[in-house]
């Protein structure tokens, strides 16, 4: 037996994702593709921003105040230095943004990630437990499901807010959103996990295993993740745009990010005040980089549903 | 029908109860209610005298049924930031609100559900494909940004219309009205366009995901088969099953658009409750917080039983089925 | 005079891997006042057939090839509303399933009356009485009363008879009953098919019944027309082919029907499953679960032949006892 014939007849994990449904779909779906690629030019940017940023706009000491507010470089009186111009505080909207869209990023994925493991674990233990627990579990998932998004997260926000003291809150922010966020979109990720959860305790090996005096929690656990995954990776999906969305309407709202470390939503808040001095670059261009981020991810999102189709609704 | 009523209000309380609860926790334990009340060389003794006048030192479950009793006549205390009765902050910006919300939910009715139609009824048509990608752009279009470009483009380039506040209000009793005069009218128009826009597309998906689901279903090839016009088949026998869903949602919908207005408020300096709430969020004000979610709160229940008993009383299968629990 | 003819009649569905042809070649006639049965295997393309005639392909579907012809007039390539004349007023259709057939938001009478002066202008109060005595004559007790209430206050089998008189209350002269039967009790069922048999009979209204019963078309029809992988297998005369199968194929389906009396031990049925459109053999569909092929059957696909009212398409059929 050499290498070629193993090659053949059993082709690699690579080839048979290039060859499964899914892929065909990816292949043929322009949506797909073009969000994809957007979505990849976005991450690299938010991961190499330090490399790619001229300035960081966090350090005072590199700032220059004769250079504030400044119109983008191809603009009469812009600065080739200051490629899309710069903020009142004479900081680079180019290196805002790309720290900016880094901050929006990482409050947006570690809020999804919280979310997925409170659902995960509250649908698993409402699934498998069952009864009151069960019940009270999926009450509040109600309750919290009857009032929108926005609302839940504010309220977690300002009771963070009163909580700690206030001189805690521009250090404490990042750890608010993600909690806010994250806690406002575990419900979904709970309904599906123990609908899957419910079917799975049914089956035998689980109630073999219980005669047997053995815990099914570990073998049901090996049998529900393999099922849920693709349902949780649609539902993380949509919810990253979501979390992205949620966390720069917080911080435009100026209950999130403060402006010393602004992310996306806390520089159009800051361009919104200066929109009337006609300063619009600021305004615009984080807004466009946020709407590229959202957009990508929700049309990734929605062709992820479609072509695993999983039952969402 | 009876039964279905009283069930749905006893549902009502409880969720109310429970909402009454979150107000009451964060009066209780965030920050301390006796640090406002007292000037801060107040001696111990002094603190205990006002603790003990507040009522802090009886038992919770005792404070809770107070707080239930006072919230339930609309006294929800002073504002911490500015010690006036949040009730009369409240009153004095619910008619802001109101009048937003009434005008956006309308707006996106008006539009959402034709649109959504002829989306359903043409699915390969270029329109359809043109307001099916508007749509999602649409739904990923911070509202915020959508605001600010209705404003760099409206108020700041063209200078047709104003870009915060109500314009001129008439005070009718103790509504304070934009209806009633020109620039009122036109201050509306740029914050209930930004406030529709959202809820638009989502009305307009829903219409054209209902229907094209109602157009697949059996009793509509029936009606085909039967030779029955294209214009009963999608306007009698489709649109009456289309809008029967439509209408639950929408009436959740109405509950995000108060949440939603929160932040057109913010974007338009409009004097609303939304507004008021942000302030209240920043600064930590609590009596306005609670009071704010008690009363949205309210709002969304009261808005979820009517839709609830709309729904009953439009579709027969359940008015029977309600008939038949009374009796 | 035939009332209906389709002659060679194809549905063809673009689809990911080409265009498969749901219904190949299916030639067929109907007189006034005939029931013809369909009987076949789900799948088999009976249903296609009806929805060809009717005019209600869902597309991509279309119709590649052949021709259908009511009363002498070409109706398969009429433009759509020409054809929405047609549907109800000249042919009728009965769909298997009442708990979904009718809208459930609107009361049987308005559903009567709006298809009545659809296709007859008369006025309201006529189209109402009319619609009162259709409710009447399929057997609805107190149809002046139970003209307003809705779908759901009816039971299955009254569903049914609501569906019926749908059907056939703008007078058409055929009338395409897709498994009238099949979602129903079984009690039920025979009440059905003895109504659609009075109404035939009393109205002159010719039935194309769709079913894979063949009980219901021992009962009901007079001529039968065997559907096999989307072609006519063998038509003839229901006493005929019901006592004389011809194609080994209506013979493996009239062995596996139980009978009184017969105790056998194991129920006979035909090994396999019929080819999916897609994958059909090249030579007769049937070849590969055929107890009784030859090398032909493999190569050649048998055409159907015989007389005007009795044929079959099998290469045996010479052999075969008649």
């Amino acid at each position: 037996m050499t290498d070629t014939t193993q090659i053949k007849t059993t082709p690699s994990a690579l080839t048979r994702l290039w060859n499964s449904d899914v892929a065909w779909n990816f292949r043929r779906s322009w949506t797909a593709r073009i969000s994809s690629v957007l979505i990849l030019i976005l991450f690299a940017a938010a991961l190499f921003a330090p490399l790619l940023a001229t300035q960081n706009p966090y350090d005072i000491s590199q700032l220059f105040l004769l250079d504030s507010e400044l119109p983008p470089a191809w603009i009469e009186g812009g600065d080739p230095r200051y490629f899309l111009g710069t903020d009142e505080q004479a900081r680079d909207l180019y290196s805002s943004i790309l720290y900016g869209l880094r901050l929006s990023l990482i409050v947006g994925f570690a809020s999804v990630a919280l979310a997925a493991v409170v659902g995960i674990s509250l649908g698993l233990l409402g699934g498998f437990v069952g009864g009151m627990v069960d019940g009270a579990i999926m009450r509040v998932a109600d309750i919290l499901l009857s009032f929108p998004a926005i609302l839940v997260a504010l309220l977690v926000n300002g009771i963070a807010r009163g909580v700690l003291p206030p001189e805690r809150h521009a250090d404490a922010a990042i750890w608010v959103l993600i909690l806010a966020i994250g806690l406002t979109n575990w419900v979904q990720y709970a309904r599906t996990v123990r609908g899957s959860t419910m079917v799975e305790r049914q089956k035998e090996y689980v109630q073999a295993a219980r005669i047997n005096g053995v815990s099914g929690m570990g073998i049901m656990l090996h049998h529900i993740l393999p099922n849920v995954l693709g349902p949780v990776l649609v539902i993380a999906t949509i919810n990253l745009g979501m979390a992205v969305l949620t966390e720069a309407t917080l911080s435009f709202l100026g209950v999130g990010m403060p402006a010393t470390q602004p992310s996306l939503g806390t520089l159009i808040r800051i361009g919104n005040e200066y929109l009337f001095s006609g300063i619009w670059w600021v305004v615009i261009f984080p807004s466009v980089v946020l709407v590229a981020l959202v957009l990508a991810v929700n049309l990734l999102g929605d062709w992820l549903r479609d072509a695993l189709n999983p039952k969402l609704r | 029908m009876l039964g279905f009523l009283i069930r749905r209000i006893i549902q009502s309380v409880f969720v109310m109860l429970a909402v009454a609860l979150i107000a009451f926790m964060m009066f209780r334990f965030m920050g301390d209610p006796v640090n406002s009340m007292v000037a801060e060389t107040a001696t111990t003794e002094e603190r205990d005298a006002v603790r003990e006048r507040l009522g802090l030192d009886q038992p919770l479950y005792v404070q809770y049924g107070r707080f239930v009793a006072r919230a339930a006549t609309g006294d929800f205390g002073l504002s911490w930031r500015n010690a006036r009765p949040v009730s009369t902050l409240l009153a004095e910006r619910f008619p802001a609100t109101a009048e937003l919300v009434l005008v956006a939910a309308g707006l996106s009715l008006v539009l959402g559900i034709p649109l959504g139609i002829l989306t359903a009824l043409r699915p390969h048509s270029f329109s359809t494909q043109a307001l099916q990608l508007m749509s999602l752009v649409g739904i990923s279009l911070p509202t915020f940004v959508t605001g600010i470009l209705l404003i760099l483009v409206f108020s700041v380039w063209l200078g047709w219309l104003p870009s915060f506040g109500r314009g001129t209000v008439v005070d009718v009793g103790w509504w304070s009205t934009g209806f009633l005069t020109l620039s009122g009218l036109k201050a509306l128009i740029l914050p209930s366009v930004m406030l529709c826009l959202f809820q638009l597309t989502l009305i307009m998906r829903l219409v054209r995901a209902e229907m094209m689901e109602v157009l697949r279903t059996d009793y509509i090839k029936f009606a085909k088969a039967r030779g029955l016009t294209n214009r009963s088949i999608h306007f009698h026998h489709a649109l009456k099953n289309t809008l029967i869903p439509v209408i639950t949602i929408f009436g959740l919908q109405l509950g995000g658009l108060i949440a939603f207005a929160i932040i057109t408020e913010t974007v338009f300096q409009w004097p609303g409750m939304g507004a008021l709430f942000i302030q209240a969020v920043s600064f930590g004000d609590v009596p306005v917080m609670a009071a704010y979610l008690v009363l949205v709160s309210l709002i969304f229940v009261i808005i979820n039983t009517t839709v609830d008993l709309l729904y009953a009383v439009l579709d027969p299968r359940l008015r029977v089925e309600g008939a038949r629990a009374a009796h | 005079m035939t009332l209906l003819t389709v002659e060679n009649l194809t549905v063809a569905f673009p689809g990911r891997s080409g265009t498969v042809n749901a219904i190949e070649d299916v030639s067929l006639s109907v007189s006034p006042g005939e029931i013809l049965g369909m009987v076949g295997e789900s799948g088999a393309g009976k249903s296609m057939t009806g929805a060809a005639i009717i005019g209600l392909i869902e597309p991509p579907g279309r119709i590649a090839a052949g021709e259908i012809r009511l009363e002498g007039q070409r109706i398969d390539t009429l433009r759509p509303d020409e054809m929405r004349r047609i549907r109800g007023r000249r042919i009728g259709a009965i769909f298997q399933d009442p708990l979904t057939s009718l809208n459930p938001v609107l009361t049987v009478g308005e559903q009567l009356i709006e298809t009545i002066q659809t296709h007859l202008k008369l006025p309201k109060d006529e189209a109402r009485a009319r619609a009162i005595d259709w409710l009447r004559r399929v057997g609805i007790p107190a149809p002046e009363a139970r003209i307003d209430t809705y779908p759901h206050q009816y039971s299955g089998g009254m569903r049914q008879r609501v569906v019926i008189a749908l059907a056939l209350c703008a007078e058409p002269r055929l009338v395409i009953a897709d498994e009238p039967t099949t979602a129903l009790d079984v009690s039920v069922q025979a009440q059905i098919i003895a109504l659609l048999r009075k109404l035939a009979r009393e109205t002159g209204v010719a039935v194309i019944l769709v079913t894979h019963d063949m009980g219901v078309i021992a009962e009901t029809a007079d001529r039968v027309a065997v559907m096999y992988a989307g072609r006519i297998v063998e038509v003839g005369p229901v006493a005929e082919v019901l006592t004389a199968p011809r194609h080994p194929y209506t013979r493996g389906l009239m062995a596996s029907i139980p009978r009184i009396g017969a105790r056998p031990d194991v129920l006979p049925q035909i090994e396999g499953a019929m080819p999916r459109p897609h994958a059909r053999p090249a030579g007769c569909a049937f070849a590969p679960r055929c107890p009784v092929r030859i090398e032909i059957c493999g190569q050649t696909r048998p055409d159907l032949t015989g007389h005007a009212t009795r044929s079959v398409a099998c290469h045996l059929s010479e052999e075969v006892p008649a």
